[in-house]
């Protein structure tokens, strides 16, 4: 059985991965067809919290760097869409791509500071990044629109697309669905180029980094280099999660982008294992559909409203030490023993 | 003139607070290598806990004193019950476990004590003293954090030094296996180095509170600050997280006087990158060599 399954994937990566986005893209399509346009929301805000996940877990779970930084970075990306959709006349894809860009290139700078720290010094660098890039947008209130922050004109979608998708599903298209649409594409992309980038030869030399920096230099690789690149792709992740985060809220605020968003983010590739893109997505699933359900237990406890919405960043916090303390792997580290251990029982018996 | 003296006073108040955190934070990291990220939300929580009693009519000095041995407790509970899993391997476990237990408790304390600016007494007034014609910037309640503080720098350096107890902390500290074979309880020298080091955070905390708007992420930007100023001093050397505290206060106090309040955060992460870079052993340790 198992043999026939292997006949049948692919030998190249690259069409193995490409396979698996558009099995992907069928499933995101049936997934957004058939729920309310409430889901859809909600699938819309779990596409940018897996999009900027993947991106962290390449950099923690990958390169052993932790950034607690990447709500910040999430905030320029945010923040670079919002400033060019803004006249109208921008389209949203180009914005997208230039939220991408101008993230990185933050990535750069950050990146290259952070490539000569590590473990608690990088925390703390990066945690000073998240608390202080949102005063940023108090300082210069006039471009960036202060404490209200800048609203977003979100992309309405065109005819073609309309049309293609009356054509093939005979059904409305209504806006929370159309950008649950781009935030799936967009994700799907990602998912691919960190796919291909971690079984390649750059996922290879960045983990030789994590686990041993002097045999890693002794092998010719330059620490610097490759920290500083794994900190770029990691932050036009977040960047293009900024950017889907900016049209799906339609607002760009310094109170969207708290110590509490990237610590969330910490939360979910921590949970879903560490390094591991299933995971990441994983994890983003918890953080979307967790803290409504764990609302509903306080308010039916008796918590008031305000109380209730607190529950779900405690639980965050609990499940952050609770994992780390019995199950470091996260999730698909549990996944993977128990994988391997009814194949160790097949063989034997 | 006169803007730049109230400016340098207030700094100098502020960093006294600062130096009290960034204690804290070295007192843990020289007895587990550990950096307590979640410093600022036990200090806060402490100091809510102060809140209702002062509240229900009792004095300023017994929340004072509950909030410091909640401070204690809730030190030595972490240490013991969170922290020792994880204590001597990754560090990027232990960092992880300190965030989360942040997040965690500043939720907790949004859930138990509401999510709203509260206002926190202060035990001593808070106009400026006059000085001829000017009023400056100088409080008799900054006269009592920057007292409070010394008195703290002073019990810890005798504890340190002089009583048998602190030698045996220091010997934990300096090699665990070594103090271990020489009969000495490691397990509890930690734990009571983490109470301690609560203690000193909750003072802080209570200090900054004082006269003060509290509300569950009040601390946020302290442990930033906290903890800039402790890699200033060198992470190794309480003096040098004194020094350094009244240096980030000084330095944030004129950059927030003359620049914009919203610019500090960001200027602190400034001098950490500028310290980390130019020189990691920070400005107070003889340390030779340490990967940051």
């Amino acid at each position: 059985m198992r043999a026939v399954l292997r006949r049948l994937v692919p030998r190249s990566l690259l069409l193995r991965n490409l396979l698996g986005v558009v099995a992907g893209l069928v499933v995101v399509v049936l997934v957004l067809e058939t729920t309310s346009p409430f889901r859809n929301s909600q699938f819309a805000t779990m596409s940018y919290y897996a999009i900027a996940a993947a991106g962290l877990t390449v950099l923690t779970g990958l390169n052993g760097q932790i950034s607690l930084g990447h709500g910040a970075l999430m905030a320029v990306g945010a923040y670079t869409t919002a400033l060019l959709l803004q006249g109208g006349s921008v389209p949203f894809p180009l914005a997208m791509l230039a939220a991408a860009v101008v993230t990185a290139l933050v990535g750069v700078v950050v990146g290259a500071a952070a490539a000569r720290l590590h473990g608690p010094y990088l925390a703390g660098a990066t945690l000073a990044l998240a608390v202080g890039v949102p005063g940023l947008a108090i300082y210069f209130d006039g471009l960036l629109g202060g404490e209200q922050g800048l609203s977003v004109r979100s992309p309405r979608p065109p005819g073609w697309f309309a049309d293609a998708h009356y054509f093939l599903t005979a059904g409305e298209l209504g806006g929370a669905k159309y950008l649950a649409y781009i935030g799936w594409i967009t994700l799907l992309v990602v998912v691919l180029l960190l796919a291909n980038l971690m079984a390649g030869r750059y996922g290879r030399v960045w983990r030789a980094v994590r686990d041993d920096e002097v045999a890693a230099e002794l092998a010719g690789m330059r620490l610097g280099g490759l920290r500083i690149l794994a900190f770029v792709v990691s932050a036009a992740c977040a960047g293009l999660a900024g950017a889907v985060l900016a049209m799906v809220v339609r607002l760009a605020a310094p109170s969207g982008f708290t110590i509490v968003l990237s610590l969330s983010l910490l939360t979910a590739v921590v949970v879903g294992g560490l390094g591991s893109i299933p995971g990441a997505l994983l994890g983003s699933a918890l953080l979307v559909f967790l803290p409504p359900a764990v609302t509903n237990l306080g308010t039916g406890a008796g918590l008031t409203g305000v109380q209730a919405a607190q529950l779900a960043p405690f639980v965050y916090g609990v499940v952050l030490v609770v994992v780390m303390l019995l199950a470091p792997g996260g999730v698909m580290g549990l996944l993977r023993r128990l994988w391997r251990r009814g194949i160790n029982q097949g063989g034997s018996t | 003139m006169q803007q730049f003296v109230n400016i340098t006073l207030n700094g100098l108040s502020q960093g006294a607070i600062y130096a009290a955190f960034a204690l804290a934070l070295v007192l843990i990291w020289r007895a587990t290598r550990i950096i307590n990220f979640a410093q600022g939300a036990m200090a806060m929580f402490t100091t809510y806990l102060a809140l209702p009693l002062i509240e229900s009519g009792q004095s300023y000095w017994a929340g004072f004193a509950a909030a410091l041995v909640a401070g204690l407790v809730l030190g030595a509970l972490v240490e013991r019950i969170v922290m020792r899993p994880v204590e001597g391997g990754p560090e990027l476990n232990a960092v992880i476990v300190t965030l989360g237990l942040f997040i965690a408790l500043q939720a907790l304390a949004a859930i138990l004590f509401g999510a709203t600016f509260q206002s926190f007494p202060a035990p001593f007034g808070l106009r400026g003293f006059t000085v001829g014609e000017f009023t400056i910037a100088f409080t008799p309640f900054s006269v009592f954090v920057i007292g409070s503080v010394l008195v703290v720098m002073l019990a810890l350096t005798a504890l340190f030094r002089f009583t048998d107890l602190g030698l045996r902390m220091r010997a934990s500290a300096f090699s665990q296996e070594v103090s271990r074979l020489l009969g000495v309880r490691v397990g509890r020298m930690l734990t009571l180095g983490w109470a301690f080091a609560a203690v000193v955070g909750s003072l802080a905390g209570l200090l900054i509170a004082g006269g003060n708007l509290v509300h569950p992420a009040y601390m946020d930007a302290v442990i930033v600050y906290g903890f800039v100023a402790a890699v200033l001093g060198g992470l190794e050397s309480p003096g040098g997280a004194v020094a350094g505290g009244l240096i980030i206060g000084l330095a944030l106090s004129y950059v927030s006087g003359y620049l914009g309040s919203e610019l500090v955060t960001l200027a602190a992460l400034g001098i950490l990158v500028a310290v980390l870079l130019v020189r990691p052993r920070g400005l107070f340790t003889r340390v030779a060599e340490r990967r940051v």
